[in-house]
């Protein structure tokens, strides 16, 4: 059964910036600057493809990252949090 | 109101107004030597005012007012009149200041090239940037570090000093009495006495420089040296500004320019003169 | 001198200002939330380099205060998404929202909704749910008081993004005399492109004049009628008169109304419709030297009329068996 859909902030509403092992995200709409960590910038990179659910979201990752551990688990914790940060929201 | 004075810092002007004369007057001794603005305006007010209309009198009480204000603070005593003033003034630049991004820092310069030192109250910032200034450097300021978001260049924002307990006799004992306010014991933050800048740091306090290296000093610890990642520098930075938040993009991108241009270390040192030492050895490396 | 004054003069007629206390004009600006409608008003105008920069400075800090105004409605709005309940917004975030020339310049503070009281429960569930908190100071007497005879929840403030939020259910405390008609100002909200909803001019206004009043000290009441100013001018036309003022005696405000267009005229020249504002009353120059009350320090003179109204205020808003309680309680704290 699909879950919720989920869309992320176009990219051009984002600027983003690589420091050592961290991603800066500087969010445009909302004037707030975010410091996030893999896989949150995959995530938002995997969701610009179109709407995805949870479960949609990881088979794209899983086609371009291995997985180690729980990853899972990881990506829907992130997800909530980009979703919470106001990157990612609900269809 | 009944008393007042103008005093220009850097690029900021301020006018303190005062129900009582003794906190100007020992404004005025502190700031000595200070350019009044130009202009005769200002950038923000301060108000020192009775908490109570009766409080003028009986027990005076001062608030610390003015275009910004803190709606809780605690009023202080007359005694601490010059301290109340000194606080109205960091209270509109922490709340007010939206044209620079500021930190949380003290700022030394020497051959164009500025050395920011930012990191817990208590670190021992202020001491060293006082003792630098003594030693050869300029001292830029010892609160707040105004970093210009068009061009990235640190602004001077050369305060009078506030030495707080220890670092009072270590100043007095290299500094001109005549440099000094009065020293004000039973603060909330212990004993704390107020230093001028030297002539140098006052004369070019309209000079800017390139920030060249970020420092993280930590006292009380055998010396020891590390280099910080930027992204550690730039979360810390963020904690260390009163008005990142406020600023939208053109903070994000003066940040991001910082951090990514200008190297960064923590350092942990047991004493002032160890920690001076370690800092000329930095800036001899970073001339070579 | 009264700077106060200065600052009406200069948002009414920006050409008039030549050499002034400029000083004075920015603290007095300042202190009334007023110092980034100054600044888009006097843009252009001869003024020291010194005080150009600030007002440029305020022009900057206003558009961020704008996105963040409205990034808060766009997370509100996510948050109750899912309950589908009409979420209208309210102040300085629906000018944004739907651009009124009110909104130039204007600071916004918290974000203002109204929602059928019927569905209070579900919001303040669905706004927790998504990371807001109650603000710790509502305890015992105050929170069972709030909730009970309040227009709105008791605030709400983001955990993470430190912002309030409102959420109102009426316009005035049950406690009132005065009783509005929140299914009404309801069933007239207009909705903007951007899905967002907003209350339909009439009630924006008489919104506007009864905050200028039911907060009883005027704190903040130059703004207010800044806002009633600019509202005005904008929507001005016949009907929009004629709406005005049935919707104001719907709402049974329409002397607060009233005297909001009269002081309006009086200190911003606001064109009014004079059947509607009626004849000038002995009270408005009470409330004009409330209003100007602030010298060039940026200080409020004038204790005892400031006192006056505070009383004035809280006695709107209770009747006055209650509100000698109420004082008594609070007294006793």
């Amino acid at each position: 059964m699909a879950g919720a859909l989920y869309i992320a902030e176009p990219a051009a509403a984002v600027s983003a910036v690589a420091l050592d092992g961290l991603t800066l995200f500087f969010h445009a709409p909302s004037g707030m600057t975010h410091i996030v960590a893999a896989p949150a910038p995959e995530i938002l990179g995997a969701l610009r493809d179109g709407p995805a659910d949870a479960a949609e979201l990881i088979r794209r990752l899983r086609a371009h990252f291995d997985f180690e551990g729980d990853a899972e688990a990881a990506i829907r914790a992130r997800l909530d949090e980009l979703e919470a940060a106001g990157l990612v929201r609900r269809a | 109101m009944r008393h007042q004075l103008a005093i220009q810092i850097g690029p900021v002007a301020f006018r303190i107004g005062s129900a009582w004369r003794s906190p100007l007057d020992a404004l005025a001794g502190l700031y000595a030597d200070y350019p009044e603005p130009a202009d005769g305006l200002c950038d923000f007010t301060v108000r020192l005012e009775p908490e109570k209309f009766w409080r003028r009198f009986i027990r005076p009480s001062v608030a610390i007012r003015g275009d910004y204000i803190l709606p809780d603070a605690v009023p202080l005593s007359l005694a601490h009149g010059l301290l109340a003033a000194e606080m109205g003034m960091n209270l509109q630049m922490a709340l007010g200041q939206k044209r620079y991004l500021l930190l949380h820092a003290a700022t030394v310069e020497k051959d164009g090239r500025a050395l920011v030192m930012t990191g817990e109250s208590g670190a021992g910032k202020s001491t060293l940037a006082a003792l630098l200034g003594e030693r050869g450097w300029r001292l830029m300021g010892d609160e707040f570090a105004l970093l210009d978001m068009d061009n990235g260049l640190l602004l001077p924002f050369p305060r009078a000093v506030s030495l707080k307990n220890g670092a009072i006799a270590v100043m007095e004992a290299e500094v001109d009495a005549a440099r000094f306010g009065p020293r004000l014991d039973g603060t909330p933050k212990g004993a704390i006495r107020h230093m001028r800048p030297n002539g140098d740091a006052l004369s070019r306090m309209g000079e800017g420089a390139r920030p060249a290296l970020i420092l993280f000093p930590r006292f009380g610890e055998a010396a020891a040296v590390r280099a910080v990642g930027q992204a550690e520098v730039f979360i810390r930075l963020t904690q260390a500004s009163t008005n990142y938040v406020a600023l939208g993009r053109r903070g994000f991108d003066a940040l991001t320019g910082l951090v990514r241009g200008v190297p960064a270390l923590a350092i942990d040192y047991p004493d002032t003169d160890t920690a001076v030492g370690l800092i000329d050895d930095f800036r001899r490396e970073l001339a070579a | 001198m009264n700077n106060a004054r200065l600052l009406v003069r200069a948002l009414r007629a920006p050409a008039s200002i030549g050499d002034c206390d400029w000083a004075g004009l920015v603290s007095a600006a300042r202190a009334e939330q007023l110092i980034g409608s100054l600044a888009f008003r006097m843009e252009g105008r001869p003024m020291p380099a010194r005080i150009a920069a600030l007002f440029e400075d305020a022009r900057r800090d206003s558009a961020h205060a704008r996105t963040q105004a409205l990034w808060e409605a766009e997370m509100a709005r996510r948050a109750l998404a899912p309950l589908d309940v009409p979420m209208i917004l309210m102040k300085g975030t629906a000018f944004h929202a739907a651009d009124f020339d009110a909104c130039i310049g204007r600071s916004v503070g918290d974000l203002d909704i109204m929602v059928p009281r019927d569905r209070l429960a579900a919001v303040e569930a669905a706004l927790l749910d998504a990371g807001w908190e109650h603000v710790k100071d509502a305890e015992g007497y105050d929170d069972a008081y709030y909730r009970r005879w309040m227009h709105e929840l008791p605030p709400l403030i983001h955990r993470t993004r430190d912002r309030m939020i409102d959420v109102h259910h009426t316009i005035l405390p049950l406690t009132a005399r005065p009783r509005p008609d929140a299914e009404a100002m309801i069933a007239a909200s207009a909705t903007l492109d951007s899905g967002l909803r907003i209350l339909c001019p009439a009630d924006i206004v008489i919104h506007a004049a009864c905050h200028l009043f039911a907060d009883g000290d005027l704190a903040g009441g130059l703004r207010n009628l800044w806002d009633i100013d600019r509202l005005l001018r904008e929507f001005a036309s016949p009907d929009f008169w004629r709406i005005l003022d049935e919707r104001a005696r719907l709402h049974q405000l329409h002397g607060p109304v009233a005297r909001a267009l009269r002081l309006a005229n009086r200190l911003y020249a606001t064109p009014v419709d004079h059947a509607l504002a009626g004849r000038p009353r002995l009270s408005d120059r009470l409330f004009e030297a409330r209003l100007l009350a602030r010298n060039g320090w940026g200080q409020e003179k004038r204790k005892l009329l400031r006192f006056a109204f505070y009383i004035r205020g809280h006695w709107l808003r209770m009747p006055p068996m209650m509100l000698a309680r109420h004082l008594w309680t609070k007294a006793t704290r």
